[in-house]
């Protein structure tokens, strides 16, 4: 039967996800007008800038950049939007918290939201370690201890390069970006939290 | 119309009025501004890049602590030979609120630090008898007179009066380790140690040749001459006069103040605690009190003002949500 189809089911699953025309809307809620919202499109965006200028670090090889001075740019680079990336996402987060943005069953967003956050923190942080360079040397020296002190860097070693290299170019990158279409999926879902006490209105 | 509400009293946004909002353009203004602003901060403050320290750099500019250094590690007292897991098994590690997480996490990268970063790779010294007698006379005493020569010659070294330097150590039984040190400080200068100390050709691991590093103090003291030492905020910064990682303030803050600061568990105290406030973080939607402080605290009066004017609705700060 073609009810039971798993194409099927999975057709139904994916155009149930966000209610019709609210994936891509081209009208928000009213309220909807504050600075504080362009954080969230400015993370996204510096997300994507952080991934090309690393997907062109990644064309020179780990230690390109420090022999080029083309590659060194692309480095400074790299640097530069992941800071943005997450003075972006911070105030992002510190907006969302203001406005109680778990409201309305919204807790799932704000939990992705936060995972996003711890991953991206991740992600940066083995970049730290893979820079080949002093800075790296003392970042992964340093951070042994706190890894090894609970166990985890009996398994994540922060000092084997070739294997936070592999976290920070594939496994972490893949979380951030899984996460974050989730996290954008559920806010398109639910819509964005209106105001505390928002009294209705007509339109 | 009446809007339907979730269990904590929240209208569905798909039941307010709507105004117009270009999702598409306001992402794509978000793009090129971001990546305007990326290349502007590239091209006028670059990224640091000082270069990694080798062995042969440290043995170059400060034999006596590779000396030290290598003592310890035949002695047991270097930092990697009593470190534990997941190294060896020296001692147990640290222990969050007397669990032995780091115990738990068992010997994964197994270091005979004594062996594997000492004498095995003085045994690849070839054409030096009078090291090969040495070594020999080392590999046939006992593993008590081993230590005993080793941990005596490593506390003359660190002896104040001897401040390090091997001549001046007072003459005792120290066995061949003198002579065999000797040999270990001139085959780093000259550059050996670098591949006998790793464990394999590509080296893409370099933790053994890290670990030794760090266990001298050559690391540590350029590391403290740029800012970066534990006690100043540490690995959150990195070389230069650049952000590093801010985002790290808060578990970097800990090691700042007591009881972390001078706590033989810091490093576990503060892993606790982070995890902790991360939970916290991530449940505040569920947590009592945490999640009501957007209502005590009223910076959405803020965010909304224009809705809020409009509509005429204040927010009562005694409601829960």
């Amino acid at each position: 039967m073609s009810t039971t189809s798993w194409t099927v089911r999975l057709r139904d699953r994916i155009a149930h996800t966000v209610p019709e025309g609210q994936a891509l809307p081209d009208r928000q809620p009213a309220y909807v007008a504050s600075w504080i919202y362009v954080f969230g499109v400015l993370t996204l965006a510096s997300f994507l800038v952080v991934l090309v200028t690393g997907c062109i670090l990644s064309l020179g090889g780990i230690e390109w950049w420090h022999t080029s001075s083309i590659g060194h740019y692309v480095n400074s680079l790299h640097l530069w939007s992941v800071e943005l990336f997450f003075f972006f996402m911070v105030i992002h987060l510190w907006g969302k918290f203001w406005m109680a943005a778990w409201r309305g069953g919204r807790t799932l967003t704000w939990v992705t939201g936060v995972v996003t956050f711890l991953a991206s923190v991740g992600t940066a942080f083995t970049g730290y370690l893979v820079q080949t360079n002093f800075d790296s040397q003392w970042i992964s020296t340093q951070a042994k201890d706190g890894m090894n002190s609970v166990g985890i860097g009996a398994f994540f070693n922060v000092t084997n390069t070739g294997q936070m290299l592999l976290f920070h170019v594939v496994l972490l990158p893949i979380a951030v970006g899984f996460i974050t279409v989730a996290h954008v999926i559920l806010v398109r879902r639910k819509g964005v939290v209106p105001p505390i006490d928002a009294k209705e209105v007509s339109a | 119309m009446s809007p339907r509400r979730k269990g904590d009293g929240t209208p569905d946004s798909h039941i307010f009025p709507t105004r117009p909002y270009d999702l598409v353009k306001e992402f794509v203004l978000a793009l090129v501004g971001v990546s305007l602003l990326t290349i502007v901060l590239g091209a006028v403050f670059g990224s640091p890049d000082e270069k990694a320290m080798t062995i042969q750099d440290w043995a170059k500019a400060n034999p006596n602590d590779v000396i030290l250094t290598a003592t310890g590690e035949l002695s047991g007292d270097s930092g990697t030979a009593g470190y534990g897991p997941p190294y060896n098994n020296a001692s147990d590690g640290q222990n969050l609120l007397g669990i032995p997480l780091q115990k738990w996490g068992g010997v994964t990268h197994p270091i005979d630090a004594a062996n594997d970063f000492v004498i095995n790779p003085l045994k690849d010294v070839q054409g030096d008898s009078a090291l090969t007698a040495n070594l020999d006379t080392w590999s046939k005493a006992s593993a008590d007179q081993q230590t005993k020569w080793a941990g005596d010659y490593y506390k003359a070294l660190s002896d104040d009066k001897v401040g390090g330097d091997p001549t001046k150590v007072p003459s005792g039984d120290y066995g061949p380790v003198p002579a065999m040190m000797a040999s270990y400080a001139k085959v780093a200068a000259e550059g050996g140690l670098e591949q006998q100390v790793s464990t394999s050709f590509y080296g893409f691991d370099p933790t053994r040749k890290l670990l030794l590093l760090a266990d001298g103090s050559a690391v540590e003291d350029r590391a403290r001459a740029s800012s970066l030492g534990g006690d100043q905020w540490g690995m959150m910064n990195e070389t230069g006069n650049y952000p590093g990682q801010p985002w790290l303030w808060l578990y970097t803050f800990w090691y700042q103040v007591e009881p972390f600061k001078s706590s033989d568990n810091a490093d576990a105290l503060v892993w606790g605690l982070m995890m902790v406030l991360t939970l916290g973080l991530a449940l505040v939607p569920l947590i009592p009190g945490l999640r009501n402080i957007p209502r005590w605290i009223p910076v959405h009066k803020l965010i909304w003002r224009d809705w809020y004017r409009r509509t005429g609705t204040t927010a009562p700060a005694r409601r829960t949500t």
